[in-house]
Parts: structure tokens; C-alpha cells; sequence
């Protein structure tokens, strides 16, 4: 009451004074609505992970956890395959990290801090990316990837997911280095330091948060890919691939289980990077 | 001072366009020359069997259906999520973070997520049940329920996809000046007026952005329909797949890839020339 009565004399309309309270409660609401929506499906999926085969068929079900137990999981990850298809998801994604920065940052920080001739033409090769559904472009790689000896590998799937996250990596270290003022490299030019040193010593380190932010973005985008890696693979399948396999023929609580494992790193990553995601996506939508 | 042109920048950049022409341009020629190529010479024989297989024009339809459900209805719906978001200032981090959640979670997890809720002894069916609307399970996801299986799809897809399209919305809304909205409000402008007058407009090359990037997505939406209806829903990428899997048939595979491009392509092309943002009109 007491900051409605002081906020008066500085608006001056009474309508504002008896507004605020009704429309923060429908605010609140739809925002509460919001949220069940988003936590809720995650919720059930959770509960139909750790249920077990008792849970998934009992009928009529309640909302409330009843007999959890660590045993469906445990059973899950003993089935042959799925511990190795969770390796492979972890390879593929790591390969994926490493290889869309170190191809990614280079030109990033060349399109940031020079101006040459082709870089417009360069900057539409990596917008044209966005044009085409990406993951579609495997299906005429296997051909060439058996030969090569990459088929069925989770060094071939990363390839194609690198495909994926480098265009994202480009533009949104192209930013990073920007924000990084071209003075201090100068500095350290004058001082002696060679330009790879100077870049080793005063560029990287400031860039270092948003280069986890982008390597994140990268791994996440490799550890939900479906597609491609289900075209590339047979035996050494990733994760997302081996459940897609067996999605027809495996119990439900297995479902569960692997969509749950499937889930868990992405909350944890996009908590991690919430700082950078609103940076990281208005650079990257431009 | 603008450095000047050495080969530097050439050397920085030369790895990513190598690559990129070997995974990226190079199996984009692969596919249209693998589509055009049955037998012997240039033909059309792929594209006549993708054409003549019972579940073409389903897939078309079925992706395109799903598209223009889904793209627009999640467009409203992050606007709205945005609305609200910027009008709160305690809590608005951790409202974020749920918000976005699902940017991260794969679509295969997403389907597999739904598939807990509506499957036959799902939380939809026990809900039902406590209601007294129905009498026993009941199943939503096959063939014989098609729009029951649509439906859970465009949930799943809006459940998914709607963060990334908030998050650029979000990242859009920071751009424009606080001062237009509240200029407006002084001469007495509606909340709905400053809203589709001011808001939208400025907020164009965002939503323009937005926009192509689930589009384009859409078009390929391919492990959601699988998760939660196997084949019973067939759309394009799911067809290309199976053929490319399952009858081993590149060429015919190559012709749905093909298919969805161009689909794609002719979206973005559509949406750059609709959404145009001349230069003087940017805040």
C-alpha cells in the first residue's frame, strides 16, 4: 500500500493504482502456467526413467513418485551397447567441440579484426549454412565415408556435426573478439610479444568465458543430433542413434531411461551458459 | 586503424572454408547429382519412384501441415513468453532459465518426453480417467487416431522448439530503445497499440531471423514424429531416412534430400523478401 500511495503523486491516474496488483497476479499465473509446461513433460519422463517396467504399465497412474528405484536405470545402461553408445555420444561431442573451435575461432577473430578483400563472400558461405537443413547432407556422405574408411565411426559423425556448430562458432567468436579491445594486443606488440604471442597471452584469456559458452553450444548441438548420426552409424551408434533403433522394439521404461540421459546434460549446460545465451543468439541470428 | 591486408586473414580463415567445402558444398552437389542419377546418365527415375510411393504425398502433406501449425503458433507463443518475461524484475533469471530449458534437450528426448505423458497408460489417459471421461486406456498414438497423433506431435514440437525462437525474440527486444515505447505511452498510446505498432516493427529483422531458422527445421522434423508415432506419421525426413536405412536406396533418398532443400530454400527466400527491413527504418 505504502508504494502505491507514493508512486500517486508521480503517475497521477488513478487507474494505475488499482491495476497493478490484478495484473501481476495474471502475470504470475500465466507465467506459473508457463513454467509447469516447460518442467512438467521432463517431470513424467524422469519418473518413467527410474519406474521401472512396474511403473510404466501401472493404471490408473498418480502424479507422485511411488517405488523409484536406481535399478531400472542401472538395468538400462547394463543392456549391450547402450554404455558404449553413450561413449560414442561423449566422443562425437567432444571431437565436435574441439574441432568447430579451432576451425571456428580462427576466423572469427579474422573477420573481427580485418578488413580483406572476399570477407563478404566468406561471411555468405556461412550464412548460406542456415539455409539448408544441414543433418540431410550425410545421406550422400556414406558413400564416401565408407570409403574413407569414417563410416561408423564417431569421428565421422563429428565431422558432420562440426558442419553443424562451426557456422555458429564463426559469428559468435567473430563478436567475442570484437568486444576485446585491439589496443591491448598493441600494447603487447610494443612490449616485445610476437602477434601469436600476444594473442596467447591478452586475447585468450579475456575470450576464455565465451569460448566455453560457444564450446557448450557446440557439444549440446552434437549430443541431440539425431539424423546424421543414425545415417552414419551401424554398430558404433551414438546414443541418440541407438535409441532411435530401438525405439520400435524396446520395453518403455527403456524409452524413458535413454530419454532421460538424453535430457539431463542439456539442463545442466544451459544453466551453465544462461549468462551468454541471450548474447551468444543475438549475435548468432543476425 | 584497419589492419592492413596481408595474408594473415587468409590463413585464419583457409581451414574453415576448406572443411566446409568438403562436408558442406561438396555433399550438397553429391545429393542434387545422386538424385538426377538411376542407371545410367541424367534421369528422373528417382523422383518418379519417390512420387509414385504410397507415403509421398502423405509425407508432403504431413510436413506441411505440420509447419504451418507449428511455426506460427510457436511465434505467438514466444511473444508471449517474452511479454511476460520482460515485465518482471525479480525471479527473471531462474523464469529464463526454465524457459529455455528445452533449447537443449534433443528432439528424440523431447518425443520420448510427450510419449511418457500420452502413451496408453500415460499421465493424459490417468487424468482423464480421475475425471471420469473415460473408461479404461486409451490409446492416442496410432494409426487409427491420426489428428489425436497430430496433436501430440505439434505439442511435443512446441514444447521443443519454442526457446530458440524466444531466446532470439528476447535478444531482438534488448535491441530496441526504451524511449519509442515510452514516447508512445505519452501521447497516450494502448499497451496493444505500442505492442503492434512499435514492438513488432522494430522487431522484424529478429522474428524474420526466427523464423527461417525453425522453418528450415521444421522441413527436416524427423525423430519427435518417431519417438511418439513410429511410422504411423509419415513426413519427409523420416521417408528419405528410411529409404537411405531400411530399402538402402540412395538415389531415392538423395531425391527426398533434394525435396526438402529446395522446400527450404524457397521458405527463406520467401521469408527474406516478406520481412524486408529497409535501412532507414532499423532503430
Amino acid at each position: 500500500m505504502t508504494i502505491q500511495a507514493a508512486e500517486l503523486p508521480r503517475t497521477g491516474k488513478s487507474r494505475s493504482m488499482t491495476l497493478p496488483s490484478a495484473r501481476r497476479l495474471l502475470l504470475w499465473t500465466g507465467l506459473a502456467v508457463l513454467l509447469a509446461w516447460v518442467l512438467v513433460p521432463i517431470y513424467f519422463v524422469a519418473l518413467g526413467a527410474f519406474g521401472g517396467r512396474l511403473g510404466v504399465f501401472r493404471w490408473p497412474k498418480t502424479i507422485w513418485p511411488a517405488d523409484l528405484s536406481l535399478a531400472a536405470m542401472t538395468q538400462f545402461l547394463g543392456i549391450e551397447g547402450v554404455f558404449n553408445a553413450l561413449v560414442n555420444s561423449l566422443i562425437a561431442a567432444g571431437l565436435t567441440v574441439v574441432f568447430s573451435i579451432l576451425l571456428g575461432a580462427p576466423a572469427g577473430y579474422a573477420l573481427a579484426r580485418y578488413t580483406f578483400p572476399g570477407q563478404n563472400a566468406y561471411r555468405l558461405l556461412v550464412l548460406l549454412t542456415r539455409a539448408f537443413p544441414l543433418a540431410i547432407l550425410a545421406l550422400p556422405l556414406t558413400v564416401s565415408f565408407i570409403r574413407f574408411g569414417l563410416y561408423d565411426t564417431p569421428f565421422g559423425v563429428s565431422l558432420i556435426h562440426t558442419v553443424l556448430a562451426l557456422p555458429f562458432a564463426a559469428l559468435v567468436t567473430q563478436s567475442l573478439f570484437m568486444g576485446i579491445p585491439r589496443e591491448y594486443e598493441e600494447a603487447a606488440w610494443v612490449f616485445g610479444c610476437t602477434r601469436f604471442q600476444a594473442f596467447m597471452k591478452v586475447v585468450l584469456p579475456l575470450a576464455l568465458p565465451g569460448l566455453a559458452a560457444t564450446a557448450i553450444f557446440a557439444f549440446v548441438i552434437s549430443w541431440n543430433e539425431v539424423f546424421a548420426a543414425s545415417i552414419l552409424t551401424v554398430r558404433e551408434r551414438t546414443l541418440t542413434a541407438y535409441l532411435l533403433r530401438i525405439l520400435s522394439e524396446s520395453p518403455l521404461h527403456y524409452r524413458f531411461a535413454g530419454g532421460f540421459i538424453l535430457i539431463i546434460p542439456s539442463v545442466l549446460f544451459i544453466f551453465a551458459v544462461r549468462r551468454y545465451l541471450f548474447a551468444v543468439w543475438g549475435i548468432a541470428s543476425k | 586503424m584497419p589492419a592492413r591486408t596481408s595474408w594473415i586473414p587468409y590463413a585464419l580463415i583457409a581451414p574453415s572454408v576448406i572443411f566446409l567445402g568438403a562436408l558442406f558444398l561438396v555433399p550438397l552437389v553429391q545429393t542434387i547429382w545422386l538424385s538426377f542419377s538411376a542407371g545410367d546418365g541424367f534421369s528422373l527415375g528417382n523422383y518418379q519412384r519417390m512420387a509414385s510411393d504410397l507415403n509421398f504425398s502423405l509425407a508432403v502433406r504431413n510436413t506441411f501441415l505440420l509447419t504451418l501449425v507449428v511455426v506460427p503458433l510457436q511465434v505467438v507463443l514466444a511473444l508471449a513468453m517474452a511479454t511476460m518475461v520482460t515485465k518482471l524484475d525479480k525471479g527473471r533469471d531462474l523464469v529464463l532459465w526454465v524457459l529455455t530449458i528445452p533449447l537443449g534437450i534433443s528432439d528424440l528426448a523431447a518425443g520420448l518426453a510427450w510419449l511418457a505423458l500420452l502413451q496408453n497408460t500415460g499421465y493424459l489417459n490417468s487424468a482423464l480417467y480421475a475425471l471420469g471421461l473415460i473408461q479404461g486406456p486409451v490409446g492416442w498414438l496410432s494409426q487409427e487416431t491420426p489428428w489425436a497423433l497430430f496433436f501430440a506431435i505439434v505439442l511435443a514440437e512446441l514444447w521443443r522448439a519454442t526457446a530458440i525462437v524466444l531466446v532470439i525474440l528476447i535478444a531482438g527486444l534488448q535491441l530496441i530503445p526504451k524511449e519509442f515505447s515510452e514516447a508512445a505511452e505519452i501521447f497516450g498510446a494502448k499497451p496493444w497499440t505500442r505492442f503492434t505498432r512499435i514492438t513488432l516493427p522494430l522487431l522484424k529483422p529478429s522474428l524474420q531471423s526466427a523464423l527461417i531458422l525453425r522453418t528450415v527445421l521444421a522441413f527436416e522434423v524427423f525423430a519427435v514424429v518417431y519417438a511418439l508415432g513410429g511410422r504411423n506419421f509419415p513426413v519427409l525426413a523420416g521417408e528419405a531416412y528410411v529409404w537411405q536405412n531400411d530399402n538402402q536406396n540412395y538415389g531415392v533418398a538423395a531425391a527426398y534430400a533434394v525435396l526438402i532443400m529446395a522446400i527450404s530454400l524457397a521458405a527463406t527466400a520467401v521469408y527474406l523478401r516478406a520481412l524486408r527491413t529497409r535501412p532507414e527504418q532499423l532503430p
